[in-house]
């Protein structure tokens, strides 16, 4: 029953729309246009959560998003949310809300038996408990892990989507209250492009919550409705309602996320639309219309359910008729509570508005509100409030008129709702998302962020401590003229007029009073609580002080001030001055911590977008992927590519596979596509001084028609890259790269003849998707090819090992290769790739006599690894030389240009002969194939010591220092030889190359298997193969 | 996110599109053979990491593929300028002299 649910007119719910949900499985009825926490309220339901740490009662204290405690899981299964503030989150027909806390129930929590002994649970407890015995951690921290925390993360994958969307208005106005509607409607006037957004449903900020202004002799009602209709009847306008601004970046980007079908049924949300979706905003100009967020007073048992901020009681009563009391106590440091005291008592509640200032508020406002009905207290302030699970009443204290003491104790006050307001906090965080801080204006008690803006960004209303209405439209009107000028837009606005408020304008100065001071020595009365979502109170950031912690970053990261979900909107401002206090400081100079984005909580999903499960990132095909797909090949993604990695049949396994196909690739033909490897046309008349330059080896020699491998090394001397060049002609190379290098070394390329040597007349061409290519490997590889391409010479005196050819295969014009990165015969036949799917299938046909058999990457890595021939980024890790892989021989040291790397190779480290060098190694076991990246071990294997760790620190406790033993090299690349009968790998160990013979052990998941440094090629060492 | 004005494709592009490419106007030693480690090291190491203004390379890796010069606040990430690589050595240089 709605039983706190009154008439009040111009409330913002939809009586005709009621609304069936539940809470905690008990259900409810609400109305459309309610929140969840205002539909709660309605019910009489209070509490709603358990304290983090303590375990207390918690109840509903915000009305948006600066709520700290009233976190709610929403739904269950897939489309289960955690963690929503129930004030953000809009009623629908059927929802089923859940709260987070208290265990086994929300009722009857253990933690709050923990919480008596909060005594003993200040800040930063924990640094100083749970020391000893270490080995109890584990299970220390799963239980406070499942003690806090907020609702559970969803398991299921998300049912619906998001997208993301660019915009590059002229104007982005940031909040929908007067001045941004009015911002907005200017510069919209003026013909400039205006986007407007507002984190609510419906705009109109606070005046939703207080219509007592007149504007323009309409009421504040009909002021927004008719400046929202005039703006969605222009084209030039873009306004989005539900868009939270969360980010301001460099340059004035703004992200803002809008909830498009969060409000509406599960059920009926249009599955075509994405449910959330990411508003990039690049503005010419922003305007930060973002207002304030008024902050409760700090006083013993704030946390009480029933205990709210004026701004909360207000906006309940006034936007969702919800009176959340009828004995209503107000405390209140200013004028603007007043208005709260005054709505609440035409509702009919009994109110006693308790001021802390000795003189309250001007005359003319004492006797307006009187005069309604409310008991005023002056010089008075709350020590503690009492009740259990909600609040029942609060004992007063009488207050030194300029010190904050209590001087004497005060009457005792019965009450269901109590109300604070200790002043208005700007938000001024996208205003400070660059890093500044905003300034303390001693004037108006608050942090403001400056009138003026800066360049790009105009600050207007509230956000800028305009707290009057008719100033804030005014200094508005004034800011967005600049704007306009700025944009070369003349603007003619008259400030509305601002008439009629129910209680008079003039306001006293307010008191600047933070925590109500309760008679007794901090922490030593009725626990006052800063920081709700934390259980951070104001014992805690004295106790901070104490421990000399000076700078309020590292106050905030002892006690946890700030942090949560609400990240300090209701805290921030009460802890700063409660640290400035015990710093003996001034609110001014202790400053405010950092402000990041995101300003509330922004789900994963928004972030992404479209970028997920397939589209995650771009998926690239060679030309035959059909043909591979249809023969029934696996994938692995290499960069971005898809490359075949076997091709398994019915009933194989991947070694049964790769056996098979490495066995083929050997004794008689077997295919690979290569097409996914880098390709670069060189050109120029200083192609050759380029490629002596950039690579290892020399390049000066090579006639047209000649392959020759390339290492490419980076300025430390270590191996980047490595490809086959080919000389097509005298000033035309073409370069090839490994798969996932080719971007990256296009890029080096580019840097080094751009800043480096402009002067060489080389000029650079990705053709890595222009070609495919197809690698014949294998005895019979000749034979396949001689039945495809009769105008080359494939005679071995005629086309000889490291060749290339120009003629045509197969009908198509092709380059031909004579490269194998396997020691077998082969050739790597390059067609333009739209013949690519054509050549494989027609090279598969020709084959087929031979038993061609198709392999992927796997057999490749095994054919590679059998000849010793290294994987960039696989046997080097960027820290390697090519001295370090025994490749020497690709080194020219007499090239007349210092090429890149060569200097380094000089250097007294890379020179160092015990540095890790590749070798190859041969289990004992020839079964055993080693697990790549086993680290390799020094000391003696022998019988028993098979157990110990190795390089663990002194935690381990397993054994004295002679049993660790060190690690000096890892297996990079393991694989078992079909062709061999046994296993083979390369190794990277320590003075490797002159250790040959040398038995080691690998050591992997605490088992030591021997072998022995042997050379890595261990099939064909003469190379006799690839010269048939 | 930084937005820059490229000077060869002569419009101001998103960060997105751009890729970092170091800090501007490194010369590589003429003759590194006869440097020193240490002044090898120096070439290959130290930068001048400024706290301000800061010239550094920016290639324009979606769209033209060029290196531009970029005059950048390393503090407030504002963005004095985009050149082409000619100019900007021209124009830093004369704020050297």
């Amino acid at each position: 029953m709605n039983s706190h649910r009154i008439n009040r007119p111009n409330a913002r719910i939809r009586r005709d729309q009621p609304i069936d949900f539940t809470f905690d499985g008990k259900a409810y009825q609400g109305y459309a246009g309610d929140t969840l926490a205002s539909a709660l309220l309605a019910n009489g339901v209070r509490m709603i959560g358990r304290s983090f740490k303590y375990g207390r009662p918690r109840g509903i204290i915000g009305h948006g998003a600066e709520e700290p405690n009233a976190l709610i899981q929403l739904e269950r299964g897939p489309g289960t949310v955690p963690n929503l503030k129930s004030t953000q989150v809009e009623l629908y027909q059927g929802m089923n809300a859940f709260s987070t806390t208290g265990w086994p129930s929300l009722n009857v929590d253990v933690k709050s038996i923990m919480g008596r002994a909060a005594r003993f649970m200040p800040a930063g407890f924990y640094y100083k408990t749970f020391m000893a015995p270490a080995k109890m951690w584990p299970l220390y921290e799963d239980v406070i892990r499942r003690a806090a925390g907020y609702g559970r993360a969803p398991v299921d994958p998300d049912p619906e989507f998001y997208d993301h969307l660019h915009h590059h208005p002229d104007v982005l106005v940031i909040g929908g209250g007067a001045c941004g509607i009015w911002a907005a409607l200017i510069a919209a006037r003026a013909g400039l492009r205006v986007m407007l957004v507002d984190e609510q449903a419906e705009m109109g900020g606070w005046l939703l919550s207080d219509h007592n202004a007149v504007l323009d002799k309409c009421s504040s009602d009909t002021w927004v409705k008719r400046c929202l209709t005039e703006l969605d009847s222009l084209t030039n306008v873009t306004r989005l309602p539900r868009t939270t601004a969360f980010a301001m970046h460099d340059g004035n980007l703004v992200q803002a996320v809008e909830l498009l079908q969060d409000h509406i049924v599960p059920a009926a949300r249009n599955p075509l639309l994405p449910r959330q979706r990411m508003h990039k905003i690049r503005a010419r100009h922003v305007v930060l219309a973002t207002g304030a967020i008024e902050r409760p007073l700090v006083f013993g048992n704030n946390d009480l359910p029933g205990v709210m901020t004026a701004a909360a009681g207000q906006t309940y009563l006034n936007r969702y008729a919800v009176r959340a009391g009828q004995r209503v106590l107000v405390l209140t440091s200013n004028d603007w509570a007043y208005g709260a005291a005054a709505d609440l008592a035409t509702a009919g509640a009994r109110v006693i508005l308790c001021d802390t200032r000795a003189g309250g508020a001007l005359p003319a406002r004492d006797d307006a509100t009187r005069k309604l009905g409310v008991d005023i207290l002056k010089g008075h302030g709350i020590a503690y409030a009492t009740g259990g699970r909600s609040v029942s009443g609060a004992q007063l204290v009488k207050l030194d008129p300029h010190k904050d003491i209590a001087i004497d104790a005060g009457p005792r006050v019965g009450c269901d709702l109590l109300l604070s307001s200790g002043g208005l906090s700007p938000n001024v965080h996208l205003f400070c998302h660059n890093g500044s801080r905003p300034a303390w204006d001693e004037n108006r008690l608050a942090f403001v962020a400056p009138a003026q803006g800066r360049p790009g960004i105009a600050c207007v209303g509230a956000v800028v401590g305009e707290f009057d209405l008719h100033g804030a439209l005014a200094q508005t009107t004034t800011a967005v003229r600049a704007v306009c000028a700025q944009l070369d837009r003349k603007v003619t606005a008259q400030v509305p007029r601002i008439a009629g408020a129910t209680l008079p304008i003039e306001a006293a100065p307010a008191r600047a009073i933070f925590r109500v001071p309760d008679g007794k020595r901090e922490g030593h009365g009725a626990k006052a609580f800063v920081d709700f979502q934390n259980d951070v109170a104001a014992s805690d950031i004295e106790l901070a002080v104490r421990e000399n912690y000076r700078s309020i970053e590292h106050v905030k990261r002892y006690t946890g001030l700030g942090f949560g979900t609400d990240q300090g909107k209701l805290s921030n401002v009460n802890g700063f001055a409660i640290a400035a206090r015990a710093l003996g400081k001034p609110i001014g100079e202790v400053g405010t911590t950092t402000y990041r984005p995101a300003y509330t909580p922004v789900a994963f999903g928004a972030l992404a977008g479209a970028m997920v499960g397939d589209t995650f990132d771009p998926r690239r095909y060679a030309p035959a992927q059909q043909a591979h797909v249809k023969r029934g090949a696996l994938f692995e993604t290499v960069g971005q590519w898809m490359r075949p990695w076997y091709f398994p049949r019915p009933g194989e396994d991947l070694h049964a596979a790769v056996n098979r196909e490495a066995l083929a690739a050997r004794t008689s033909v077997a295919m690979m596509d290569a097409s996914t490897l880098g390709k670069i046309d060189i050109r120029g008349p200083d192609a050759r001084e380029f490629l002596n330059r950039v690579y290892s080896n020399a390049w000066s020699q090579l006639a047209p028609g000649k392959c020759r491998y390339g290492l490419m090394l980076d300025e430390n001397g270590m191996v980047m890259d490595d490809g086959v060049t080919s000389c097509l002609g005298d000033q035309h190379f073409m370069m090839t790269t490994t798969t996932g290098g080719a971007a990256r070394v296009l890029t080096w390329l580019e840097k080094w003849l751009q800043t480096e040597w402009p002067e060489l007349k080389v000029y650079l061409t990705s053709v890595t998707d222009h070609w495919s290519t197809c690698a014949v490997v294998g005895p019979n590889s000749r034979a396949v090819l001689e039945k495809l391409c009769t105008d080359i010479d494939l005679s071995p005196e005629a086309f000889k090992y490291m060749d290339c050819r120009a003629g045509t295969v197969a009908g198509v014009p092709a380059r031909v290769f004579r490269i194998s990165f396997s020691g077998e015969l082969a050739y790597e036949v390059n067609v333009d790739a739209s013949y690519g799917h054509y050549m494989w299938e027609t090279l598969m046909k020709a084959g087929e006599e031979f038993d061609i058999t198709p392999y992927g990457t796997e057999t490749m890595h095994v054919l590679r690894a059998e000849k010793g021939f290294i994987i960039v980024g696989q046997d080097t890790d960027g820290s390697v030389s090519p001295i370090d892989l025994g490749m020497g021989w690709a080194v020219s040291m007499k090239k007349p240009f210092s090429f890149l790397g060569k200097r380094s190779l000089a250097r007294a480290d890379t020179a160092r002969s015990d540095r890790k060098q590749l070798v190859g190694l041969m289990t004992e076991d020839p079964a055993v194939v080693l697990a790549e990246g086993a680290q390799i071990v020094d000391g003696n294997g022998g019988r028993g010591e098979a157990a110990h760790p190795v390089g663990r620190g002194p935690h381990t406790g397993a054994g004295g220092a002679r049993a660790a033993r060190r690690s000096v090299g890892r297996v990079t690349s393991s694989y078992h030889s079909a062709f061999l009968g046994r296993s083979v790998a390369l190794a990277l160990i320590e003075g490797g190359l002159a250790k040959e013979g040398q038995v080691f052990h690998a050591w992997d998941g605490g088992k030591l298997t021997a072998a022995k440094i042997v050379s890595p090629v261990f099939i064909d060492p003469e190379g006799k193969r690839q010269h048939v | 996110m930084l937005k820059f004005h490229c000077p060869h494709c002569n419009e101001v592009r998103e960060e997105e599109e751009f890729s970092y490419a170091g800090e501007a106007f490194i010369a590589r030693p003429a003759a590194p053979d006869g440097a020193s480690d240490a002044e090898w090291g120096d070439y290959l190491f130290m930068r001048k990491n400024t706290k301000g203004w800061h010239w550094e390379q920016w290639l324009h890796s979606a769209a033209c593929r060029k290196v531009v010069a970029v005059k950048r606040h390393t503090f407030t990430h504002e963005i004095g300028g985009c050149w082409t690589l000619a100019e900007g050595k021209r124009i830093y240089l004369e704020e050297q002299a």
